[in-house]
């Protein structure tokens, strides 16, 4: 409908009320009730949200080309019809009216400039320039010295795509997707406790347990849907408890039978205080422990991430050292004897009351129990032990992989599970759990991916954090951005992104919807078709796969993502990127594109366009010419297949709503582990944790080790940062939808009321909130829906005008190089009267 | 093989129009990227009481009164005092909708359901601020209206 603008439609009611004033006849066609089936009926389809990891499954209506209503899926396992106040709009997402509609590039006198204003230029000119750019730099600088920084909201196949031509066709493994902010800390817990990733139960357990304990995690903002069945749960079966622990009072506690507020990192300290409750009140279960489960003791003193030149990053032990050796269980008992009930409710702050009603429903045999974590736990410079020591306490219990008992990773992004970590579009991964530094792993990838032997590099590319740094120090100069608004989300941005990006040696491309703030510290910004506009594939927390089909065409030039990739790739030979000697090892491939080479492969070009479906466009399709969504989706599948990361056929999933991994003789899979439940599972062995060779997972002792920054006499405050129910994540969608900025529009200082008047400020008044990196201004607010304790304050990163990663530290665990945007110190200056 | 053939409205680009721009982003009002705006004054909620047109007919409705400090917890919901079945002949405010009474299992509970207890999860206040950038979402009746005067070309 080309010509109907929300402006054409204000014109025509204001026509039709100035006739209905003047008591002119309306016409016919403006009766008040249309009941015309034709007219009437909307197309209704399915299609996973577009934000967290929850992922609830959305009906979505078109009309004419447009979106025109969505609602919560009855038939979805997972929300059951409902959706949060996100969800209910998502109707809205894509019409903000500041959509990209065309590339940008920053030109001076007509030309490319770095200091140069954005000025509309078309795909071929676009493309041009990024092949210009990414050429000179991979002939002076090799693979190291291109990057992309890529998304947990990227489709399966984007992902795919994406992963393939840094690390097939580019030879580089400087990707690495958002999620490292999100979900490396739960993948390295998983890797080292199970040996294989992602949660073991799934969104059945919600309906099973008898308890439930909430690690620093706000679902009742930041997974709403799961909320619902919690509280469902909880009012429905009077016997159920909630127990929540977080550095600040939120809305979960209103829920809370068990309400906890800890001092920030003391995390651990309570963790191993219950582990000591469980063995000190004989409530091991021995058997289970005997069978299953090995003891490990890991290394300490690991360091913060940051840089190496940093004083507490020299002064570490054991820098980035993921070491463990094995250890009986007399020795991990010895190991958290100290961690007493007094030493916990000392170090902590809890009571101990509630320090012990916790451990006990640990400690009961006859309480099936869910832990659930996010953010507090991932993103802390010990965010990889406190997943481990979280394992720990339903290992020693044998409280796992059965119905409601089920240590339980969320997710922050949509396909945070399906994407970054399925798909492996980390620096050091490869689909299907598997790394390029292991050999055997490479030679798998390279006979699936048809690639002569070397086609992957064999070193470990730079993670999230260390991107930017790079940046900064030039080492990477050719830099791609997909489906994140990264500038506003990275830690430390005056010190390290915004240098980075605007580094005169660098060049930047941003793919988006919206013009973000990351785009705007780009040189190039490619605008990008978003979620309906395009076919996709999503997985969610509990390892199911969802699909979608393309309901509407994207604005103006936009393109998706996945598009944007393969075109580009068109723009390379294997002469221009590979090394001689590999070329002449395998003179097949010389004189290809990388086009022909990744994705006209003769596997993943080998399913027609009669394939797709006549009812939904599908633009990618028809641009390229046969199914590459799923001639993709197979091409990846081939990893998983037979490996316990099974997924079904690609048409069964247009049909379902959704499957849960591994899908095996066209059955899901809801406990992972557990005989019977598992078909992976050795028969006779009850329980077979088979990601490590010998079925077993592992219990690791772990100490307390304290916050590499804290607060201090000229920065007295913790600062933790964080989300809202109303906007996600950077808020560039949500901030678009009227209905949402109104509900809550500015980032505020959320702070104790009695720290408030100790500074002599009250709420509403304006404040400066300083660390030793950068600031922002804000406004302070002490009543409202967060309440920290003296010392804490919380402020929410949505808001593109208060950008408090200009604040925090870029302090990464050693482990997983995920940052703590949890814990940094801070100052808060009133400003002005 | 029938496809979608209708193009999407257009919009309202800024990348349409000739000139070159240093700020693209938006939400930012031009404030360059290392600088911080004076934030603006925290908004008053609107407490009209008036009710507003939904975007659809799924669209929870929006919350036109304060509700600062309202209980919502394990022991009470304040909302029910007035939103209640039968609470409303008193309070004249809307009854909560009768999906609120349905389980997982789409079956009509004697009460409320439990999943539905926490209404702020879903129905949000509004503030006294203007929408940061224009949403040109058309609202099903204009496109109904427009698919009326281009019969026969709707899919």
């Amino acid at each position: 409908m080309p010509n109907l603008s929300r402006r054409d439609v204000i014109k025509a009611q204001a026509v039709a009320a100035a006739a209905a004033a003047a008591g002119l006849p309306i016409p016919a066609a403006a009766q008040n009730l249309v009941t015309d089936a034709q007219l009437t009926d909307l197309k209704w389809s399915k299609a996973p949200c577009r934000f967290c990891g929850t992922g609830c499954s959305i009906m979505v209506a078109t009309k004419a080309g447009r979106v025109v209503a969505s609602h919560g899926d009855a038939k979805s396992e997972v929300n059951r019809g409902l959706n949060c106040v996100k969800g209910y709009f998502l109707s809205k997402i894509m019409y903000g009216s500041d959509r990209l509609t065309q590339p940008l590039l920053r030109k001076k006198d007509g030309v490319f400039h770095k200091d140069g204003a954005f000025e509309p230029v078309s795909w071929d000119e676009a493309f041009d320039i990024m092949a210009e750019k990414w050429k000179a730099t991979l002939k002076e600088k090799g693979p190291k010295g291109i990057g992309m920084f890529g998304s947990g909201q990227w489709t399966v196949w984007e992902g795919y795509a994406a992963s393939k031509l840094m690390k097939a066709g580019f030879r580089s493994n400087n990707i690495d997707p958002n999620a490292r902010h999100c979900m490396a800390s739960a993948v390295v817990g998983f890797m080292r406790t199970f040996g294989i990733d992602e949660p073991m139960g799934c969104y059945d357990d919600f309906e099973n347990a008898d308890a439930f304990v909430l690690w620093g995690s706000n679902m009742a903002e930041m997974h709403p849907i799961l909320w619902t069945r919690i509280a469902d749960r909880r009012f429905g079966h009077p016997h159920v408890q909630v127990a929540v622990l977080s550095t600040f009072t939120h809305r979960s506690f209103d829920l809370a039978d068990i309400p906890a507020i800890f001092e920030p990192q003391t995390d651990l300290a309570i963790l191993n205080y219950i582990a000591n409750y469980i063995i000190e009140n004989d409530a091991v279960n021995k058997d289970f422990v005997a069978k299953h489960v090995n003891f490990k003791k890991g290394a300490q003193d690991i360091g913060y991430g940051l840089r190496p030149e940093n004083p507490l990053q020299q002064a570490a032990a054991n820098p980035d050292s993921g070491k463990s050796d094995p250890i009986t269980f007399e020795e991990f008992a010895e190991f958290v004897k100290p961690y007493t009930l007094d030493k916990a409710h000392e170090m902590s702050g809890v009571s101990k009351d509630a320090l012990e009603k916790i451990a006990k429903l640990y400690a009961d045999p006859d309480t099936k129990v869910m832990s659930l974590w996010t953010m507090g736990v991932n993103q802390h410079t010990r965010g990889v032990w406190v997943n481990n020591m979280i394992y720990n306490l339903h290992l020693l219990t044998g409280k796992i992989s059965t119905p409601g008992n089920s240590p339980f990773s969320l997710t922050g992004q949509p396909s945070a599970c399906g994407t970054a970590r399925e798909v492996g579009t980390f620096s050091h991964r490869l689909p299907a759990d598997m790394v390029v530094n292991n050999p055997e792993h490479r030679k798998k990838a390279e006979k699936i991916w048809k690639l002569p032997e070397g086609g992957v590099p064999d070193w470990v590319g730079s993670h999230a954090v260390k991107q930017n740094r790079d940046l900064k120090d030039g080492n990477i100069n050719c830099y791609w951005v997909q489906v994140n608004n990264n500038m506003q989300a990275a830690p430390n941005m005056m010190e390290e992104g915004l240098p980075g990006y605007r580094n005169p040696d660098n060049f930047i491309v941003v793919s988006d919807a919206y013009p973000t703030v990351t785009a705007e510290a780009a040189d190039l910004i490619l605008p990008a078709a978003m979620w309906v506009e395009k076919e996709g594939a999503y997985g969610n927390a509990e390892r199911r796969t969802q699909f979608w089909h393309q309901l509407v065409d994207a604005p103006g030039e936009s393109k998706s993502d996945l598009w944007q990739l393969v075109e580009f790739s068109k723009r390379f030979t294997t002469d221009e990127v590979w090394p001689a000697e590999l070329l002449d090892a395998n003179p097949d491939y010389k004189g290809k594109t990388l086009y022909e080479v990744l994705y006209a492969n003769g596997k993943v070009d080998s399913y027609p366009l009669d394939q797709t479906s006549d009812d939904y466009a599908n633009h990618e399709a028809q641009d390229f010419g046969f199914y590459i969504q799923k001639g993709l989706f197979e091409e990846y599948a081939e990893f998983g297949r037979g490996k316990a990361h099974d997924l079904a056929p690609f048409d069964t999933y247009h049909e379902v709503r959704g499957l849960r991994w591994p899908v095996v003789d066209g059955k899901e899979t809801k406990w992972r582990f557990k005989e019977g439940s598992d078909p992976y599972v050795t028969a006779g062995s009850d329980f077979e944790f088979y990601g490590h060779k010998d079925g077993k997972a592992i219990i690791f002792a772990l100490p307390f080790e304290p916050a590499p920054e804290r607060p201090d006499e000229e920065y007295p405050f913790w600062l933790a940062t964080g989300r809202v129910l109303e906007h996600w994540h950077s808020g560039s969608m949500t901030q678009r939808v009227p209905e949402l900025h109104k509900a809550i529009p500015d980032a505020l200082v959320y702070m104790h009321p009695d720290d408030a008047e100790a500074m002599g400020v009250r709420r509403g008044s304006s404040v400066k909130v300083e660390s030793r990196r950068g600031h922002i201004l804000s406004r302070v607010e002490t009543r409202g829906r967060n309440k920290p304790p003296k010392g804490l304050i919380f402020v929410p990163w949505f808001d593109a005008r208060q950008l408090i990663n200009k604040v925090t530290l870029d302090a990464t665990d050693p482990l997983s190089k995920q940052t703590d945007f949890k814990k940094c110190a801070v100052k808060v200056v009133p400003v002005g009267a | 093989m029938t496809r979608n053939i209708w193009i999407t409205a257009a919009v309202i680009s800024f990348a349409g129009a000739a000139f070159a721009q240093e700020h693209v982003a938006t939400l930012r009002s031009g404030t360059p990227l290392a600088d911080n705006a004076e934030p603006p004054a925290i908004a008053k909620v609107v407490n009209s009481d008036l009710r507003q047109v939904r975007n659809y007919p799924e669209q929870p409705p929006l919350i036109p009164h304060k509700i600062d400090g309202y209980q919502i917890d394990l022991n009470a919901n304040q909302c029910m005092q007035c939103h209640s079945r039968t609470a409303v002949e008193v309070s004249q405010a809307p009854m909560i909708s009768i999906t609120h009474f349905m389980s997982r299992d789409n079956q009509f509970l004697a009460s409320v359901t439990p999943r539905r207890y926490f209404c702020n999860q879903c129905h949000v206040v509004q503030v006294e601020a203007r929408a940061l950038v224009e949403n040109g979402f058309v609202d099903i009746d204009s496109v109904l209206e427009y698919v009326k005067q281009n019969q026969g070309s709707s899919d």
